[in-house]
């Protein structure tokens, strides 16, 4: 149980400390450990929680930790997770706000997220086609054989992404709830 | 201090969909209601949650907490925004594996993979459009999706050969200038 608690603790930490750039910048970095250690049964299980916590209010990095500690160990292990992912940027901006209120116009810090803030959204592109390439064409883990040409979830994927091209101030809570109706109507329904 | 705990309590709970959609409630109570910080300062502090690393929700809590009541009040603040999330998820977790095997469910979630791929395909796009475009930005994007995509090296480590190249770049040019 310490030793679940401890891993849990330092991983959330870990993630905390590289994550620049908000929630969606966390979730290569999530998927990476999270798939590493084997903490959910599943891609698909780990694209739900992202789902659920980008549904639900509060930070994604909060909800996302809670989610995956509670998973591993329970009340105890959410409470480890959630504290491991805060406490990185406590520490940081507590330094700061004492010592260092000139941080973001410094030169080295500015030069530093010049060259991250590109890299972000590419990385955060390469789990993007991940998750379509496994939750639209049902590809298994990189075996491109077991493609399959799914036309109820490729239908899905289209109405989702012009609807959240028109509708550009659309919350994403709307988009996963009219999803969520999509999928009943498709496997369910028809 | 129960003021700074129940403004951020507030906060966390009432904002869907993380940290930027905090930010007006946050300008709400800290700088038209309860004047913890100014104007300016609320840019700055914005500023410092976007540059360090962590959830802004959580920088922001813990950077205007320090400023009314030191240290006592960036913890206060930084508890007060994670304790509405913690309870919810939770909550959910306690009663979603009872759920989670329900035919319909299952229908649903099938459906909702979708759309979160959707979400974060278009947030990436999102993100890329707001970074400054020049030649060398592009090619740290390519970097970032191709090592990433193809596993090459770990993200922790892309991101730190991001920094790396932005600090020498950004100080060279500084010191070409300056010369």
């Amino acid at each position: 149980m310490f030793a679940i608690l401890f891993k849990l603790f330092y991983t959330f930490f870990y993630i905390g400390v590289f994550t620049f750039g908000g929630g969606y910048a966390m979730i290569p970095l999530i998927t990476e450990e999270v798939t590493r250690y084997g903490w959910v049964s599943s891609t698909e299980m780990l694209i739900d929680f992202i789902a659920i916590s980008e549904s639900t209010p509060g930070p994604f990095a909060v909800n996302i930790a809670t989610f995956i500690g509670y998973e591993q160990a329970g009340i105890l292990g959410a409470i480890v997770a959630t504290f491991g992912v805060v406490l990185p940027s406590f520490f940081i901006i507590l330094f700061i706000a004492k010592l260092f209120t000139r941080f973001a116009t410094n030169k080295y810090v500015t030069g530093i997220l010049k060259g991250i803030r590109p890299v972000v959204p590419g990385v955060i592109l390469s789990v993007a086609i991940i998750f379509i390439l496994r939750s639209v064409f049902l590809v298994e883990e990189f075996q491109f054989e077991n493609f399959t040409l799914q036309i109820s979830t490729i239908v899905i994927f289209l109405i989702v992404y012009l609807l959240s091209r028109f509708w550009k101030k659309a919350h994403p809570i709307y988009l996963v709830l009219i999803s969520a109706v999509l999928g009943i109507i498709f496997f369910g329904v028809i | 201090m129960l003021k700074i705990f129940f403004s951020f309590f507030k906060i966390g709970l009432f904002t869907f969909g993380g940290g930027y959609a905090m930010i007006p409630l946050i300008h709400f109570y800290a700088v038209d209601k309860y004047k913890w910080i100014g104007e300016q300062e609320f840019i700055d502090v914005i500023a410092i949650a976007e540059s360090t690393p962590g959830p802004i929700a959580i920088n922001s809590a813990t950077y205007i907490g320090y400023k009314t009541n030191g240290v006592k009040g960036s913890i206060a603040a930084s508890i007060g925004v994670v304790l509405p999330s913690l309870m919810i998820i939770i909550l959910i977790s306690m009663f979603l594996m009872q759920f989670y095997n329900n035919e319909w469910v299952e229908y649903a979630f099938l459906g909702i993979r979708v759309g979160v791929s959707v979400l974060i395909l278009n947030a990436a796009i999102r993100i890329f459009k707001k970074v400054e475009k020049n030649k060398l930005t592009y090619l740290l994007a390519i970097f970032g999706f191709f090592m990433a995509f193809f596993n090459v090296i770990p993200i922790v480590i892309i991101i730190l050969i991001g920094g790396i190249v932005g600090v020498i770049t950004n100080v060279l040019i500084h010191k070409k200038e300056v010369d």
